[in-house]
């Protein structure tokens, strides 16, 4: 499997008054062609470190790592400047909530156009022809009329399908999806999901899934890292989750009700403090 | 209420339901305006016969006045009375100088007109930008900067300022024109057109005129401008604070953005309608008057005319005033709402 992302010893520091708080210690992984799911309860240091990769930390935030590198090359050696080049052509980043992660006075089809301009020099009919396509592609109805519209007027499982042709449109090799069912219907997740899987398997691209839902990443991804207080405490492949070996990700698979094995009181998950102390395991292959 | 009358349900198309209700609403708030200074006209202990006919009068003289102003009247008829003259913008006669009001207010209010637009104008120009840039760079130097500066702007009274600024640019340096809208030479040397010496002296293309008149007002201009410089720069910077952490930003970055443009293209298109209501506010205030500023500058504008109608108990120029002053605040508000409108698709 060739490497699209390797990441060796990240860390994410936010000096405070009370001292640095660090928010990611140490993690390190690699991401190739595949779905990998990171997991952990708010707090775990998931989101910082998908930030983190797209050097989104805002300051004070300190990322700091060995390296960050994208198909070999250390994207923390890059200015800023070359950083807007990776943002969005090569990485790109799908949030939690479309209510909140659309601007809420442009029309959506103004952002998606927007999206694509930023990268490839073309016209704006080209442009608008393209999002038309991309809407279709996530099984936008009537696009036409999306692109007229305003984000309020949108649902969250439309909404959360605009983000995800928004951040496909220029063709990115990596997608970062952070908690990008959360916020939705139930009814809708498996939807947007379905067809986030189908276009990031489609254009053959590395997809970095957070979520705090254990199923659903056992169900969607091929591998997955479990975070715990900013480090990784175990890395296994996702049909073997329920094989978990440590206590954390166990306990949080039984604190879980289950239909095939129900029961009178769900565990409460008891924190071990020497979990936060061990080491951080690799998830690089 | 527009398709209920008569055989043909005529629905009307929403633009016009919405020019109606703007004009209802309008004359529905004047109509309290109206109803409150008359009420302020008729409690206020001058006895507005003896303010006319003086202590002296003999009681024939008096009586004739009462009967002519219509004081014998239940008092919904001389609100009545009252309402039929405002309409046809007669505000009766001021005591002092025995003019109609409506005259000397048409007179008087241009010279605030102009002196508050371009005051709005320097404090927006120089404010929007200052706030939104002390809230990218939170914590750096130029946010230090634009809070002394805010601190001062809020703190200072304007007459230390104004008279500062009188020695200094115009008795030392010499670099601006003294109090008064023009110099003595340049007294109605254009015709009035608009009132406003600035464009009249444009219209008639007199450019010492213009030149003259514009070193007069660019004093009290930049001081009512510094003013208001100070608040729309903080409202602009905390406006921008909360939308410079909200997701879309972060999108707007995820897509690859530069900087300049997440800020420009994005944030500052969300706070346009909070920055209208805070900009409307204060050029509203502006056009109120400012009483000091207009009395350290000889400046004859709508707040030093009111207050001098007030010291003189001269009542007709003072509802007149105050009417004038009410309209202006409600037409700012009609106006800034419908901003809101075109800046925010929500609100449509």
């Amino acid at each position: 499997m060739d490497k699209l992302l390797d990441i060796e010893n990240l860390w994410v520091k936010f000096p405070t008054r009370q001292g640095v708080f660090d928010a990611v210690r140490g993690v390190s992984f690699t991401l190739g062609r595949e779905r990998l799911g990171i997991v952990g309860e708010s707090g775990s240091g998931k989101s910082m470190t998908g930030r983190a990769i797209l050097r989104l930390i805002r300051p004070p935030g300190i990322v700091d790592a060995d390296h960050i590198s994208l198909e070999g090359v250390d994207l923390l050696k890059k200015s800023e400047k070359e950083m807007r080049a990776v943002r969005g052509q090569r990485i790109s980043m799908v949030m939690q909530d479309p209510k909140f992660s659309l601007n809420p006075v442009m029309t959506i089809g103004n952002q998606i156009i927007e999206a694509y301009r930023l990268h490839s020099k073309t016209s704006k009919s080209a442009a608008y022809a393209k999002s038309l396509e991309m809407l279709e592609a996530v099984s936008i109805r009537d696009p036409e009329r999306v692109m007229r519209a305003y984000p309020h007027e949108m649902s969250g499982g439309m909404g959360q399908r605009i983000m995800i042709a928004m951040m496909l449109i220029p063709n990115p090799e990596i997608l970062i999806a952070d908690e990008p069912t959360s916020a939705l219907d139930v009814s809708v997740q498996r939807q947007v999901l379905d067809i986030m899987d189908k276009l990031v398997k489609e254009r053959g691209m590395g997809l970095i899934f957070i979520s705090h839902d254990l199923n659903l990443v056992a169900d969607f991804c091929d591998r997955v890292l479990i975070m715990y207080a900013g480090r990784i405490v175990e890395v296994c492949r996702a049909d073997k989750l329920h094989e978990a070996k440590h206590p954390y990700t166990q306990g949080l698979l039984n604190s879980l009700p289950r239909l095939d094995a129900p029961k009178d009181r769900l565990d409460v998950l008891k924190r071990d403090p020497v979990w936060s102390e061990a080491p951080s395991v690799s998830g690089r292959t | 209420m527009t398709d209920n009358n008569g055989e043909g349900r005529l629905s009307l198309p929403p633009w016009i339901k919405t020019t109606v209700l703007t004009i209802g609403s309008i004359a529905v708030t004047m109509l309290g305006l109206l109803f409150i200074t008359f009420i302020i006209g008729r409690v206020m202990p001058i006895d507005p016969v003896l303010a006319i006919v003086g202590e002296r009068a003999s009681q024939s003289t008096y009586d004739a006045v009462y009967l002519e102003l219509g004081l014998d009247k239940p008092l919904v008829v001389q609100f009545l009375y009252y309402l039929w003259d405002v309409l046809h913008l007669d505000f009766g006669t001021s005591l002092l100088n025995a003019r109609p009001v409506s005259e000397d207010i048409a007179r008087v209010f241009p010279a605030t007109l102009e002196l508050a637009t371009l005051g709005i104008f320097i404090g927006i120009v120089l404010g929007v930008p200052l706030g939104v840039l002390a809230a990218v760079r939170k914590g750096s130097w130029i946010d230090q900067i634009a809070r002394v500066l805010a601190l001062v702007g809020y703190s200072m009274p304007i007459f230390w300022l104004g008279l500062m600024g009188l020695l200094i640019f115009y008795g030392i340096l010499g670099w601006v024109g003294g109090p008064g809208r023009v110099g003595i030479f340049y007294v109605d040397v254009v015709p009035s057109v608009t009132g406003l010496i600035l464009v009249d002296a444009a219209i008639d293309g007199n450019w010492n005129v213009f030149k003259d008149a514009f070193s007069h007002i660019i004093l009290p201009a930049s001081l009512l401008g510094y003013f208001s410089l100070a608040y729309i720069s903080r409202m602009t910077r905390s406006f921008m604070l909360e939308q410079l952490s909200a997701e879309y930003v972060t999108t707007a970055r995820v897509k690859g953005m530069s900087e300049w443009d997440v800020v420009w293209k994005h944030a500052f298109k969300n706070i346009r309608v909070q920055l209208i209501t805070v900009i409307a506010l204060s050029y509203a205030n502006l056009l109120e008057g400012s009483v000091l500023t207009e009395i350290i500058f000889s400046w004859p504008g709508i707040g030093s005319y009111i207050t001098t109608a007030l010291l003189s108990a001269d009542m007709n120029a003072v509802l007149g005033g105050t009417v004038v002053v009410g309209l202006i605040f409600i037409l700012l508000n009609i106006f800034s709402d419908l901003l809101y409108k075109v800046f925010d698709p929500r609100a449509r």
